[in-house]
């Protein structure tokens, strides 16, 4: 028997169903707060910091933030998504059913990177309102966003399988995604840091994913466009790997 | 012990489930089951029951042996396998903020049917949940949302059906009830096997029983068969005056004189409330004898107890 896509369709179904259900919370709190950092930041600050290679500081904050929002929204969706079922028991549905590793990754990674991405278009709607930006080559902008999107999803869902309380599943997202990508160049370009600090920051993966959008947006990068966007198909294939293996084996999933 | 099913739509063979720095929950189990049957698996909490279910259902990874349905096997056709296997856990499980109808719809999407709303009425009539269709699950009473999980396990037509204690910490009546459905899904053609710790469930179901007890299948037959052999009342006569030996008159029940003759115990009776009919009869054959009673306990052994007697009559056969 070949793959199950009706059974992709119904847990992405499902999931999005769970998402609009909740749709206020979900949309408005991250809505709220992109627009206070574009407040802050763009507009009340921004406007007496010069500019970076070219580029309104307004403006090139923009893909650092919608990195934000896309790195913890496609990272916490995809956790609770499969947290949840795992939290009450409706996982024995999805193990007894005729639904692999590939099945629940379409419909799992699949719903949670849709909701960032309806979440990041919003996101990039209210922008237009408090600075002016461009998007210098949008078919690379929307492939990347898509790709980023991927990438956080699959590891949300590594996260959610992972976890064995609400505790786990905020404490990744809190101690260790959100410093790294506020580390990463949301709000500054390397060329304006010290070394060490200087050195130090391209340690930091999401460095290279915020400077990849960064290009697509504005045309100038920290770091080739190639690298960027290696490091993020890198990152989606070591979390494939280890969500078919946590399948395969059973981990946290069958006893 | 295992008699070979002709054409078995289970064949499960050397089930064997270790967990990791933990005890054997199955101990190699060979078990077949017909199409078309209700099939009980009686044992104690903690016998295996769950864990047996779980390793056909997916929800287990078995350490050993092998299990096949509609002659496939499991580890290498398990899509083929699972997507006509339903499975209604102990557990009240789902998203209760789902409505009745959408949960319903969304299970047999997950089992690879196209959605069919005829089908789904259809199923959700026959457990009475159509007019809560549009309600959260969280709304409806524990009975209802039992139904749910059942109403789910059935959206996609499975031919093999797991019941794990269906009747765990249900009301009288609603046990009752959810007999009634069971033998209607049978009535229908799904092959059904259930988990119980209660007797009387395997007795009024089952075609056939299997007592599991520690991980081990002990004994797999008919279910009049089996209940022979099942359940034990104890009852004790506390006697005003000491017999030396039995009266003819009560010597064809199972009793013997105990206390100096001051005790008269019987030990008899099988599943069929056998024993408690046998101790009325002795009791007024005492008063017809004139034998005088003072006191009269009655006890029935539990499921452990008769296991544990179960096992050691085997041990002695073998």
């Amino acid at each position: 028997m070949t793959l199950n896509l009706r059974g992709s369709a119904a847990i992405l179904k499902n999931e999005l169903t769970r998402f609009f259900r909740t749709a206020f919370g979900s949309i408005v709190s991250p809505v709220l707060t992109t627009s206070l950092y574009f407040i802050v930041f763009g507009a009340a600050i921004g406007g007496r910091i010069q500019e970076i290679d070219g580029v309104s500081y307004g403006a090139f904050i923009v893909p650092g933030l919608l990195m934000l929002t896309l790195l913890s929204e496609s990272t916490s969706n995809a956790s609770f998504g499969i947290y949840m079922p795992k939290f009450t028991g409706a996982i024995y549905e999805l193990l007894s059913a005729p639904v692999g590793v590939a099945e629940t990754l379409i419909g799992f990674v699949g719903a949670a990177a849709l909701k960032s991405l309806i979440i990041a278009a919003i996101i990039l709607v209210t922008a237009l309102f408090f600075v002016d930006y461009t998007i210098a080559h949008p078919l690379f902008a929307l492939g990347y966003v898509v790709l980023v999107a991927a990438a956080f999803s699959l590891f949300g869902f590594v996260l959610g399988l992972w976890a064995d309380g609400f505790e786990r599943l905020q404490i990744v997202p809190m101690l260790i995604l959100t410093p790294l990508t506020f580390l990463g160049g949301t709000f500054y370009s390397i060329d304006m840091l010290a070394e060490p600090w200087r050195t130090v920051a391209q340690l930091n993966p999401i460095f290279y994913l915020i400077n990849g959008l960064r290009w697509t947006f504005t045309g100038t990068s920290d770091v080739p466009i190639g690298v960027a966007f290696g490091m993020t198909l890198a990152f989606v294939v070591i979390c494939i790997a280890i969500i078919a293996y946590i399948f395969r084996t059973g981990w946290r999933l069958r006893e | 012990m295992v008699r070979d099913i002709a054409d078995p739509i289970l064949e499960i063979r050397g089930l064997q489930k270790t967990y990791p720095n933990g005890p054997t929950a199955l101990g190699g189990v060979d078990l077949s089951i017909r199409k078309g049957e209700i099939f009980a698996l009686l044992g104690p909490n903690g016998a295996g029951k769950t864990t047996l279910i779980g390793s056909v259902c997916g929800l287990v990874n078995p350490t050993g042996g092998t299990i096949s349905a509609f002659g496939h096997d499991l580890a290498r056709d398990w899509r083929r396998v699972r997507s006509r296997i339903g499975l209604v856990p102990q557990e009240l499980s789902f998203d209760m903020f789902d409505k009745v109808i959408r949960q319903v719809r969304y299970s047999r999407g997950l089992f690879g049917l196209p959605n069919d709303e005829a089908r789904i009425e259809e199923v959700l009539r026959s457990l009475s949940l159509w007019d809560k269709r549009d309600e959260p699950i969280r709304k409806l009473s524990g009975g209802m949302k039992r139904r749910v999980m059942i109403a789910k396990a059935l959206a996609h037509d499975p031919d093999l059906l797991f019941l794990d204690e269906p009747t765990a910490g249900v009301d009288v009546e609603l046990r009752r009830d959810m007999w009634d459905q069971i033998g209607a899904l049978r009535d229908r053609g799904t092959t059904i096997i259930l988990t119980t710790h209660y007797i009387e469930e395997a007795e009024e179901m089952a075609d056939r029983v299997g007592v599991i007890n520690k991980g081990r299948i002990l004994l797999v037959d008919d279910k009049a068969a089996i209940m022979a052999k099942l359940g034990r009342t104890e009852a004790h006569f506390t006697l005003a005056a000491p017999l030396d030996s039995l009266p003819d008159a009560i010597a064809h029940y199972p009793v013997v004189l105990e206390q100096g003759g001051f005790r008269l115990t019987y030990r008899g009776g099988d599943g069929t409330g056998k024993g408690k009919r046998e101790v009325a009869e002795l009791a007024q054959d005492l008063v017809r004898a004139g034998i005088a009673y003072t006191g009269l306990e009655t006890a029935e052994s539990t499921l452990e107890e008769i296991f544990v007697g179960l096992l050691n009559e085997q041990e002695k056969a073998a």
